[in-house]
């Protein structure tokens, strides 16, 4: 299975992304911000970052990189797309998810822990966890208070196309749990066609216990084992 | 064509939280400013271009915040001033 990183000028999880790929016994291949063409791919993974270096809007130019014409050709042929972190931003900048994410309401950068409660396993990324299971994952981002209006949220909602939301211990929404300000301690969301999804927190740096977590393993696996089914 | 100066504001839009502005609001109000009630923080654009007139200066400079220079999902723009230099 091949699965394309992108890399976008000030990409810095791109390695941990390939690794990943690897790691599940997928192929990862390296496409940079200015090559074309996605032929042969699999999945496309946009990797965290500050992709230049956040200016004007987090992922405000880098989605008008050439690679993104292929990119939005790729997900409206139902190509599984992941956008993490930065990745996350530039999906929704580019239109091809929902909503917007700024300010931490914290006005700081947040890098910790987090627990996430995995709201479907219905889908590509999520197969491989149990529902309402609670994953311990990293993040770390300055803008990533996910914000949308009010018609856009009770969409994604009423179509249950919340992946993932930011919880306690046991599993429950609390505004304590909220590291940034998201509306309904959104984490991550998925396309109603199921096959775009962007999330805050990093799977990919927690693929090891002896690393902390492994929690994250099972975006990648999921991922894997749905285009081995496909293919 | 002439050379055109141009200033484009992008804000907040209403209703969406500004942690920025609420953190000024905040400093100023310690600093004895008791009187202010909101404070919102947004970017002032300057861009310079050529362009036939100053009606089609304007209508690009509109162009470009559609596209780029803001997000309608949490900025307001306006085309503030347009002017010859």
């Amino acid at each position: 299975m091949r699965v394309a990183v992108l890399t976008f000028p000030g990409s810095n999880c791109d390695y941990d992304l390939y690794q990943a790929v690897k790691q599940v016994g997928g192929e990862p291949v390296w496409r940079w911000h200015r090559d074309r063409g996605l032929e042969g791919m699999d999945a496309v993974l946009l990797p965290g970052g500050f992709s230049y270096g956040d200016y004007l809007r987090a992922g405000a130019i880098a989605r008008f990189s050439p690679i993104m014409e292929d990119v939005r050709a790729f997900a409206e042929q139902g190509g599984p797309v992941v956008g993490i972190c930065n990745g996350f931003q530039i999906l929704c900048e580019a239109g091809l998810l929902p909503g917007a994410l700024i300010r931490n309401e914290s006005l700081r950068f947040q890098s910790e822990d987090c627990l996430l409660r995995v709201e479907r396993t219905d889908t590509v990324f999520t197969s491989d966890y149990a529902p309402g299971q609670v994953l311990r994952i990293p993040l770390a981002h300055a803008e990533g208070n996910y914000r949308a209006d009010r018609e856009t949220l009770d969409r994604l909602e009423g179509e249950g196309l919340v992946l993932f939301r930011y919880v306690d211990e046991s599993g429950e929404v609390v505004r304590e749990a909220n590291p940034n300000g998201s509306l309904n301690n959104i984490a991550g969301i998925v396309n109603p066609a199921g096959n775009v999804m962007g999330m805050m927190p990093h799977p990919e740096r927690a693929m090891e216990t002896l690393l902390g977590s492994a929690d994250g393993l099972g975006v990648f696996t999921s991922l894997l084992a749905s285009l081995a089914t496909a293919g | 064509m002439a050379h055109y100066r141009i200033e484009i504001r992008v804000t907040p839009r209403p209703g969406i939280l500004d942690p920025q502005g609420k953190a000024i609001h905040h400093s100023l109000q310690n600093l004895g400013w008791t009187a202010v009630d909101d404070v919102r923080v947004g970017k002032a654009i300057h861009v310079e271009m050529e362009a036939e007139s100053e009606e089609s200066a304007r209508s690009e400079a509109e162009a470009m915040c559609r596209k780029l220079l803001a997000n309608p999902v949490t900025e307001d723009f306006e085309v503030y001033q347009v002017e010859e230099a």
